[in-house]
């Protein structure tokens, strides 16, 4: 017995290894793809969970679910998770699933450091999570943990959540190493930086942002670490140290950050409309330099954040002027997509709603983010339930929508099955429809006065919480039927075309349906490079 | 799953329970100050520029969406590139944004630099009050979340100015140039108040300054904007702007407050008058972290009840309370005879058994 299945791996040398081992030991790209997604959407819905403690508690006035310090707990752990835990490591899931089949690689450059990126995130998670049963219970300081209250008066949970911090950094500075190494050195010879796919590129720019971003992160929680234990007062003033120091160097990550986790989003839409308009993306090199340049941009605009810590008005004014400069190559991306599906010959299915969508509401929310821009007006903005209604048209309508819209367009390549299209439909209504009742409201209850990160309110801000607070579970509740329809498509779907997209490019579509183990044996040629591109 | 369904019906009755409903905003406020006014129409430039664009944008996205579909027929063009389009949108919005960066600029000059002002507050955040300083006039206060907002936390009925009433509050004069200068003594808060169009980070160790001029005589409302700990959302601002008259009487009748204070400081208290001065300060003071009955948050604030310093010497309970220790804040600020009476308080009640502490001991102990 024992001699067949061994006879049977070697011959299998080239599949996947059975039973869960083949998990735990894997090295190939789509393994680690889906290891990543599916921990990422468990965090998705752990991070939902907590985001439904805090509108549960904020649906009236008055303190009815928690006392308020486990209330800071939740919405720490919220931004915490839903950052680090869920967009970051979903995007790297996609990186990996499609960047090898986008470049016609066999794989990704760096297997084993693959590996080892993947399988720190589950302990990275479990560390951060375990804060809550810890005496003094977890922090509480908010995703962006503003120093002192992070370091002298934070519990002694904070120890752990910054091992977590580092150990989330190390994986992210390994994922986007591997992603620049398979770009650069992998993709297919006859394959020209400007022939690559806009999904290619985004990421391979979100990559270099990562490597210049992560380090600064994990600069700034050892500066906790030693003020915490050490005696060192980096953020003391007592100490000769200035607590706005650390939200110069929280920021200067922090804001690289924010584009980390809508690049690859800008990437994925760029593929969806051209697709289902049937025409070729508008102005594909002007993507491309429009990403590079906000790219650039997002290194030199950190202190918007922190109008009002104390700033000189020369400082102000110049953070201000950077900061609206990112309107224009953002604008121009969005422009592209719009000439994109103009004169276009569009049709509606799932993905195309998502990314149609995603360009309405994620300019919604560029648009606050230009007000926010505006020194003056942010004195009256900031720290207000403006800026919160703001990001999360961003982060959620924006990078999470980008994220959602991949998952319907390439889960017949992934799985090599067709997803249920009307549920799909249904779904996408429910998600559009109750996001917007989230957080629209929100919008008014920031400029009406309402400051961020409370747990209880005076009465003008009842009305508009309660409604924000009725979509919150509306959605919440949209991810259990988006899980159904996954598993449904996996266990139930129609066998899908290699091409299940009539009229999608790129050379993923050249592979079957579900794709090969090993993605290209043979590197495509020219012609088929240029017959899958994009922009032609 | 007893306790899911328990927690299903417990938010099935939030959401069925409709309590008040008081009267809400939708946008921001145009504010009493010389430059709120400015900053308001600042923000609905900005608005409206940002809703034309939209209109233009989602307008051509929609008039596409309804009549560029493969349904009707239509076959696609197949243009991908125009450097002469690029060149128009990437122009256009920078005129744009440059326009609306002269008024801004203009502002924010106006808003941030004064030349001249005519008085001066000095308000220092603490974990979870404010304290407000007159130097030049010589007294000074703390203000608390008011004890009716405190005890409506759990009760259906809540007074008007829930969590935006406070104890005593702020008092300005109006048409006067009022420069403040800010700085906290924990952690980080900010200093709020829609109306003046103030808005400034209170950082520990440092001072920033924001100044205003208030041109209408009434009350005005805000919180603290930076999150500062466990009782953030329950810090909130209250002040009065009042005649230049007025606001005279005000400030010597502050004084003579002063006056009496030290007065009373000298004078031997008995452990009754001592108890029930000092249960009032410790509700509006240190009940935010050691809890009203003294239980205290296990592995972040330690409990009064057997407590070794409330039981133990009365040097190290008067030590701790003055200068304070790691996240525990100095309560220097506070009068001889109400350290006096919320240190008694704190070793007499919840059944602990340490000494009284006089006001003369306090005296002795700074």
């Amino acid at each position: 017995m024992s001699t067949i299945s061994a006879v049977a791996a070697h011959d299998d040398h080239h599949g996947p290894e059975k039973g869960l081992l083949r998990w735990v030991k894997t090295t190939n790209h789509k393994d680690i793809g889906t290891l990543y997604l599916w921990f990422a959407f468990s965090m998705l819905l752990l991070g939902g969970a907590f985001a439904m403690g805090i509108r549960a508690e904020l649906l009236h006035p008055g303190l009815q679910l928690m006392d308020p310090q486990f209330f800071n707990q939740l919405t720490t752990m919220h931004g915490l998770i839903m950052v680090f835990g869920a967009i970051m490591p979903a995007f790297v899931g996609l990186a990996n699933w499609l960047i090898p089949m986008m470049v016609g690689a066999p794989d990704m450059a760096l297997p084993r450091l693959n590996n080892w990126s993947f399988w720190v995130l589950p302990f990275a998670g479990a560390i951060l999570l375990s804060t809550f049963f810890m005496e003094g219970g977890a922090p509480a300081f908010g995703w962006t943990f503003y120093a002192p209250l992070s370091t002298t008066f934070a519990p002694d949970s904070t120890d752990f959540f910054i091992f977590a911090i580092h150990l989330l950094g190390f994986s992210s500075i390994m994922g986007a190493i591997n992603i620049i190494a398979t770009v650069l050195n992998m993709k297919a010879p006859e394959m020209r930086l400007m022939d690559m796919p806009l999904f290619v590129w985004t990421w391979l720019i979100t990559s270099f942002l990562l490597i210049g971003a992560m380090p600064v992160l994990a600069g700034a929680v050892t500066m906790m670490l030693t003020d915490r234990n050490f005696g060192t007062a980096f953020f003391d003033a007592t100490g000769g140290g200035d607590p706005v120091m650390f939200q110069h160097i929280f920021w200067f990550f922090g804001h690289p950050e924010v584009y980390i986790m809508i690049l690859p989003a800008f990437g994925v839409i760029s593929h969806i409309l051209p697709t289902f308009a049937r025409k070729p993306l508008f102005g594909y090199a002007s993507m491309v330099y429009a990403t590079a340049s906000i790219a650039f941009l997002s290194y030199i605009v950190w202190a918007h954040h922190m109008f009002l810590t104390g700033m000189p008005v020369a400082g102000e004014l110049y953070f201000m002027y950077a900061t609206m400069l990112i309107a224009v190559p953002t604008g121009v991306k969005v422009f592209n997509w719009v000439a994109t599906i103009w004169k276009g010959s569009m049709t509606f299915e799932t993905p195309m709603l998502w990314a149609l969508s995603f360009v309405i509401l994620f300019t919604i929310g560029g648009f606050s983010g230009l007000m926010l821009g505006i020194v003056p007006a942010d004195i009256q903005y900031h720290d207000t339930y403006f800026v919160v209604a703001h990001f999360h048209y961003v982060l959620v309508t924006g990078a999470l929508w980008g994220i959602i819209a991949a998952v319907f367009y390439w889960l017949p390549k992934w799985t090599g099955k067709m997803y249920n299209e009307t549920l799909g439909k249904i779904h996408f209504w429910w998600a559009m429809i109750s996001v917007n009742v989230v957080f629209f409201p929100q919008h008014f209850l920031g400029l009406a006065g309402m400051p961020r990160r409370i747990p209880d309110y005076s009465l003008q801000f009842a009305d508009f919480n309660y409604i924000s607070s009725i979509g919150g579970f509306a959605f919440g509740l949209s991810f259990v039927l988006f899980a159904y329809i996954v598993v449904d498509c996996i266990r139930n779907g129609k066998p899908a075309d290699s091409r299940p997209w009539y009229s999608a490019k790129g050379l993923e579509w050249t592979l079957s349906s579900p794709a090969p183990y090993h993605s290209f044996n043979t590197p495509p040629t020219r012609a088929e490079i240029l017959e899958e591109s994009q922009h032609s | 799953m007893k306790q899911f369904l328990t927690l299903t019906g417990a938010i099935a009755a939030l959401i069925s329970s409709r309590a008040v409903i008081a009267e809400y905003g939708l946008n921001m406020t145009k504010g009493v100050s010389t430059i709120s006014g400015d900053i308001y129409n600042l923000h609905m430039m900005v608005f409206w520029v940002c809703f034309v664009i939209g209109v233009v944008v989602f307008g051509a996205m929609f008039y596409s969406i309804i009549t560029h579909r493969k349904s009707k027929g239509v076959k696609a063009a197949n243009f991908h590139d125009s450097t002469t389009v690029e060149l128009i949108w990437t122009g256009i919005p920078i005129l744009i944004l440059i326009a609306m960066a002269i008024p801004a600029s203009k502002v924010l000059i106006e808003a941030e630099v004064l030349d001249k002002a005519d008085m001066t507050v000095k308000v220092t955040g603490h974990q979870w009050k404010w304290q407000y300083d007159y130097p030049e006039e010589g007294i000074g206060f703390m203000s608390n979340l008011a004890q009716s907002s405190r005890d409506a936390i759990n009760l259906d009925d809540k007074p008007e100015n829930y969590l935006l009433e406070v104890d005593k509050r702020l008092v300005l004069p109006v048409d006067t140039k009022v420069r403040f200068l800010i700085t906290a003594n924990d952690v980080i808060h900010a200093w709020w108040v829609p109306a003046f169009a103030v808005k400034q980070d209170a950082n520990p160790g440092f001072i920033n300054d924001a100044w205003v001029e208030v041109t209408e005589e009434g009350t005005y409302r805000g919180q603290c904007a930076e999150l500062c700990g466990k009782d953030h959302g329950f810090m909130p601002i209250v002040v009065d702007v009042v005649s230049k008259d007025a606001f005279a009487a005000w400030v010597a009748e502050q004084k003579a407050e002063k006056a009496e204070a030290a007065a009373s400081a000298t004078k031997t208290w008995s452990e009754d008058e001592l108890v029930a001065n000092g249960e009032s300060i410790y509700n509006a003071n240190c009940s935010g972290c050691h809890q009203k009955d003294g239980s205290g948050i296990p592995g972040a604030f330690p409990a009064m009840t057997d407590s070794t310093i409330a039981n133990g010497p009365a040097s190290d309970h008067l030590d701790i309370v003055i200068n304070g220790k790691g996240g525990m804040p100095a309560f220097k600020m506070l009068g001889d005879a109400d350290l006096a009476s919320v240190i008694t308080y704190e070793r007499r009640a919840f059944g602990n058994n340490g000494t009284v502490v006089q006001p003369s001991d306090v005296t002795s102990a700074r």
